[in-house]
């Protein structure tokens, strides 16, 4: 091999050995990840929010990395260092629209990522453990994203801050000592300013990597699901590789980088053209600098959060509008047992359950639209109903994924390009 | 393809109600205003110095960009807007004791910097235009838009004097159903419109001075990524050849 090609690919070779004989394990762990992962040929576009998670994810963080080095985690300070990145920091403003609007990109991108595991059963045996750390990275996504949040210092930051701080206050007998331990102080300060700073740029992005890297690890033991939900690894050929199976690079690879391309287009257009999204993805009210004296007319979280608020204000009882929005998250954990259906795919399932599944993000859309509404009487009980529909959804789920006849899976992947 | 687009298309449709909803708040009317209009963003910024200045800063601005970015030399900018005394590169502040100016007005001026973003031109614009005559007010004017709002109109000269026409509001409070031009101004209502436009258009832009960067850069990058994508589709279609 070293006596044939040229200088470089010599040297190259060269290198490679050198490396392999001091860590033999290297080339195994690329090849079992990447050149002899066999993942199902069939996959179609929902399949593109994986890798579009990871990259938002490396976006949010390489931008942070950059926000940094001018803002200034203090209550006195914050504001005008967000101005300051955005009108004196050359290109400033580019690295803060690409993290601020890029968080809402990241939920846009993950919400998707998760209906798409709900209609494919992903989450279903043996792919429970990838369903799971994924809910947890979602928690922490959501932690995350709310610390951020509120780093801006701009009113609705810190507004919203004192009313999801205040729900901890909920918890009976500790409650009050619960939220002055979260916020440092008596009421939402400088103290609790900087400490969110610390959990936004160290604490939770770590924690995301580490999850992130069992997600994956977890997916890549028992391999990838498909639109057609066809377990690939029932037919392989004579070497033992599925006969659906491609290896994921190169093909997923040079497939990434296009359905990536595509979707930096898109985004960069939002991040150039609107990137306020009209008021949706920067607030107008928190271009205002924090005052403790002057609320917002009314007080909203950012749109990724609104269905799970329009679930809290619809429960008269403080406890228990905290606890059904906590439940509203935590009951996700358990799709993989509560879908009973015989077939993963929702392309085999019966109408009953592709309704229920339509009528399921309907739901969902139209909370997330109440929960950026002031709530009149006729939101708050169409808050209710849907509040109850969500929870229906879940809880019955068990009954209606088993009602209806399935139509036969086949015992290929389809294509349809 | 075309399926794959579509569904695509689909799902991104099911996340517009939350974007066509979210818009809300008090009746404006359009202002129509062009944040790349430079002429009219000079004209704006006139009338700020001149008018708006003396009570409102524009403190996160400094006096230097503004001269860049509206295409006006060091010495323009000097000459023109800088009353102060303050040094091209400082920002816009207002001499005036924010105590005092609250014992004066009933109410500290608020900064403007970032009054385009939080209320948006269309507000700036109607704003501009509600001021009536009210004896009530202990500056003898209120707003239609901004019920007993401290300022009084100070572009009075220009607009002239408006007095209100009451009604009955639903909840039968009298309310302003609508404002009549008692004496005229120095301009004529739509040179006044105009006014009030530049005025919201150089505000507009003074809270976002990216604005004018974003893009015309975003024309450059989006242009790239067609192109990238483009290659990258061909790169994934000779590659997945041999898949089907």
């Amino acid at each position: 091999m070293s006596s044939n090609g040229n200088i470089l690919s010599r040297a190259a070779n060269g290198a490679m050995a050198w490396v392999t004989e001091r860590a033999p394990g290297l080339m195994p762990f690329y090849r079992k990840h990447m050149t002899e992962y066999y993942a199902p040929k069939n996959f179609n576009v929902l399949y593109y929010f994986g890798i579009l998670a990871s990259v938002m994810l490396v976006n949010q963080i390489v931008t942070g990395i950059f926000l940094t080095m001018h803002y200034k985690p203090s209550a006195a300070e914050a504001f005008a260092s967000i101005e300051y990145i955005m009108r004196d920091v050359p290109g400033g403003w580019l690295i803060r629209y690409m993290h601020s609007t890029g968080a809402s990109l990241f939920f846009i991108v993950v919400y998707l990522h998760m209906f798409r595991g709900l209609i494919y059963g992903s989450g279903k045996k043996p792919r429970e453990l990838v369903w799971v750390l994924g809910m947890v990275i979602f928690l922490v996504l959501m932690a995350e994203a709310f610390m951020g949040y509120v780093l801006p210092w701009g009113n609705m930051s810190y507004w919203g801050a004192q009313v999801i701080i205040n729900l901890f206050g909920a918890v009976p007998y500790v409650g009050t000592a619960l939220t002055e331990w979260i916020r440092g102080d008596f009421v939402v300060a400088d103290a609790t300013l900087n400490r969110f700073f610390a959990l936004h740029v160290v604490a939770l992005p770590l924690v995301l990597l580490l999850l992130v890297v069992l997600h994956l690890g977890a997916l890549h033991e028992v391999g990838s699901n498909n639109p057609d939900g066809v377990d690939i690894k029932k037919k392989k050929d004579a070497k033992g590789i599925p006969l659906d199976g491609i290896p994921f690079h190169p093909y997923y690879t040079v497939k990434d980088l296009f359905g990536t391309a595509a979707f930096l287009t898109i985004a960069a257009f939002i991040i150039f053209f609107e990137p306020t999204a009209g008021g949706v993805f920067l607030e107008h009210d928190n271009f205002v600098a924090a005052n403790q004296l002057s609320t917002p007319e009314h007080i909203k979280p950012v749109w990724y959060f609104t269905p799970y608020y329009a679930m809290l204000r619809a429960i008269p009882n403080k406890l228990a509008g905290v606890m059904t929005m906590g439940g509203a998250v935590l009951i996700m954990f358990l799709v993989p047992w509560l879908d009973c259906s015989p077939v993963k795919s929702i392309r085999y399932r019966p109408l009953l359950s592709k309704v229920m599944i339509g009528l399921f993000v309907i739901a969902f859309v139209i909370l997330g639209w109440l929960g950026s509404q002031a709530g009149s009487d006729m939101q708050k009980l169409t808050a209710q109903i849907l509040t109850i529909f969500y929870f229906g959804f879940f809880l019955l789920m068990p009954i209606w994924s088993k009602m209806g006849k399935s139509k036969p899976v086949p015992d290929r992947v389809t294509m349809h390009d | 393809m075309i399926k794959r687009l579509s569904l695509f298309a689909l799902v991104l449709a099911a996340m517009l109600p939350l974007a066509a909803f979210a818009e809300e708040g008090p009746e404006t009317l359009e202002a129509h205003t062009h944040v790349n209009d430079q002429a009219s963003l000079q004209r704006g910024a006139t009338l700020f110095m001149n008018y708006c200045s003396g009570c409102h800063s524009l403190k996160y601005m400094r006096y230097s960009r503004l001269g860049e970015d509206l295409g006006l030399s060091e010495d323009e900018v000097a000459k023109n807007y800088i009353f102060t005394g303050a040094k091209p590169g400082e920002h816009i502040t207002v001499a005036m004791n924010p105590t005092q100016a609250a014992a004066w007005l009933g109410k500290t001026p608020p900064d403007l910097s970032l009054e385009g973003r939080a209320r948006g031109p269309d507000w700036i614009y109607t704003y501009l235009k509600s001021f009536y005559v009210d004896e009530s007010r202990p500056m003898g004017w209120n707003n239609s838009l901004f019920p007993n709002a401290s300022m009084p109109n100070v572009l009075w000269q220009l607009q002239g004097l408006q007095r209100p026409v009451m009604g009955k509001g639903a909840d039968g409070q009298p309310h302003v159903e609508s404002l009549k031009l008692a004496e005229k101004g120095s301009l004529d209502p739509e040179q006044y419109d105009q006014a009030a436009r530049d005025i919201s258009t150089f505000l507009q832009y003074v809270a976002e001075p990216a604005a004018l960067q974003r893009e015309s850069w975003g024309v450059w990058v989006i242009l790239f990524m067609v192109v990238f994508t483009f290659l990258a589709y061909l790169l994934k279609h000779e590659y997945w050849r041999d898949v089907h």
